[in-house]
């Protein structure tokens, strides 16, 4: 089977995969690293989100072997080293923007990218920018102030219609 | 998925050698093929990654004032290059899929597999765009040869499309909210000689220019030319998401938005 290599979370890593596999079965399987989750299998759902290059992808949707020598981040090195939660990953918390928090870790890695390409986006942006992520809980609302929050604006207080 | 050998080349010329060989798939973004390949619809005895090959990637001008984009460029990356630019292409590209999605997929791919309801062969069709491979120029409007069906030959490879910038270009795309495809999708580009309105999503045999609203927008470029106008559902699709009737009636309305959008 072929090698492949790869800088993961800052750390170099490798092992033998199939020209099949997924980016995200090696990673959850290869390496571990079971933060990243398989919602649909299908690319809809963005659990699987993970940052390949400095970009956000769907990691059940490219093959390991296409991220060879390639640098991914995944959910699990966002938190500090010693393991305090990231700016963003605090505003989820603080904003109840999780309920499962199954679709989490690919909210978190499209909300990273969503706000480095535009800071302080409107909400009509943050929906436009995770039109790819799915939460079964429905829990969108949260998510939403989430990342409003998180990129500095004030967010409005929910209002009861 | 059905196992198969990976091939990674680094050179156009490698690839064109590894794509020879029997059985042999190219891969581009893999937006469309590795979900066909997890449904065991396909089942290549190899698949050859063009990720690796730099001079399929990257956006320039030719001699021409044409915009010439490399097969391997997603669609994310041409969204925000064509900003302020050609508006309709940047909009075209930045509504295809969802981020992600648009981060791997490339515009190669796109024309390549000639998905009935893609949104790349509207632009390709109105645009008069031409379409470089390894052996031969084909105009866009020689290239599409209906419902996932191209003039490519077994082993021919995309290498760049090729679009004259229009006046005032609009996409207008009336979106199947779950597979984010277009449900009609309609392309509307003006340019000094004449106006061209290319429909996707609508019709069995594909992409296809709507000549009656190219006429009528030529004589005068308004939405007052389109007045209660609609192809005939004759050969269009009908299915769960809407009759043929009902996709008739999109495209009228979807070519009306996007003229709208060009003022």
């Amino acid at each position: 089977m072929p090698d492949v290599s790869m800088v993961v979370n800052g750390e170099a890593r490798s092992g033998d995969v199939e020209g099949r596999t997924l980016l995200v079965d090696f990673l959850r399987e290869g390496l571990g690293l079971t933060g990243t989750h398989v919602g649909c299998d299908t690319s809809q759902c963005g659990a699987c989100v993970v940052h390949v290059d400095g970009q956000a992808v769907k990691s059940c949707t490219i093959f390991a072997l296409e991220a060879d020598r390639a640098e991914v981040t995944t959910i699990e090195g966002i938190a500090g080293p010693d393991g305090s939660l990231s700016p963003m990953q605090k505003s989820f918390r603080d904003h109840h923007g999780l309920q499962c928090g199954f679709c989490t870790p690919g909210m978190v890695m499209t909300a990273l990218k969503l706000l480095e390409n535009n800071a302080k986006p409107s909400e009509a942006e943050v929906r436009e920018g995770l039109k790819g992520n799915f939460c079964r809980c429905t829990g969108y609302q949260n998510i939403v102030r989430t990342i409003l929050a998180a990129s500095g604006q004030d967010i409005p207080v929910t209002s009861v219609e | 998925m059905y196992d198969f050998e990976f091939l990674k080349p680094a050179s156009l010329d490698d690839a064109v050698a590894a794509l020879a060989e029997e059985g042999a798939q190219a891969l581009a973004g893999g937006q469309t093929l590795i979900p066909t390949l997890k449904a065991r619809l396909a089942m290549p005895s190899a698949l050859i990654s063009l990720d690796g090959v730099e001079e399929l990637r990257g956006i320039c001008s030719d001699d021409q004032g044409r915009i010439c984009i490399g097969a391997m460029t997603t669609h994310g990356a041409i969204a925000r290059a064509m900003s302020g630019k050609v508006a309709g292409v940047a909009h075209l590209a930045g509504e295809i899929g969802d981020p992600a999605v648009r981060n791997r997929g490339t515009i190669g791919g796109s024309l390549a597999n000639n998905d009935p309801a893609a949104c790349w062969p509207a632009a390709a069709l109105a645009c008069g765009a031409t379409i470089r491979t390894n052996v031969r120029e084909i105009e866009a409007g020689d290239f599409f040869d209906g419902m996932f069906t191209t003039a490519l030959d077994e082993g021919e490879l995309i290498v760049e499309v090729k679009f004259p910038v229009p006046e005032l270009s609009a996409y207008g795309k009336f979106e199947q909210p779950a597979s984010r495809f277009a449900l009609v999708g309609v392309f509307v580009a003006k340019f000094g000689d004449g106006v061209r309105v290319a429909v996707t999503g609508a019709s069995e045999e594909g992409v296809f220019p709507w000549r009656e609203a190219e006429a009528a927008l030529g004589a005068e470029f308004g939405i007052e030319a389109l007045e209660g106008m609609s192809p005939g559902a004759e050969g269009l699709l009908g299915d769960i998401h809407g009759t043929p009737e009902y996709r008739a009636h999109l495209v009228g309305v979807m070519t009306r938005r996007a003229v709208a959008a060009c003022a």
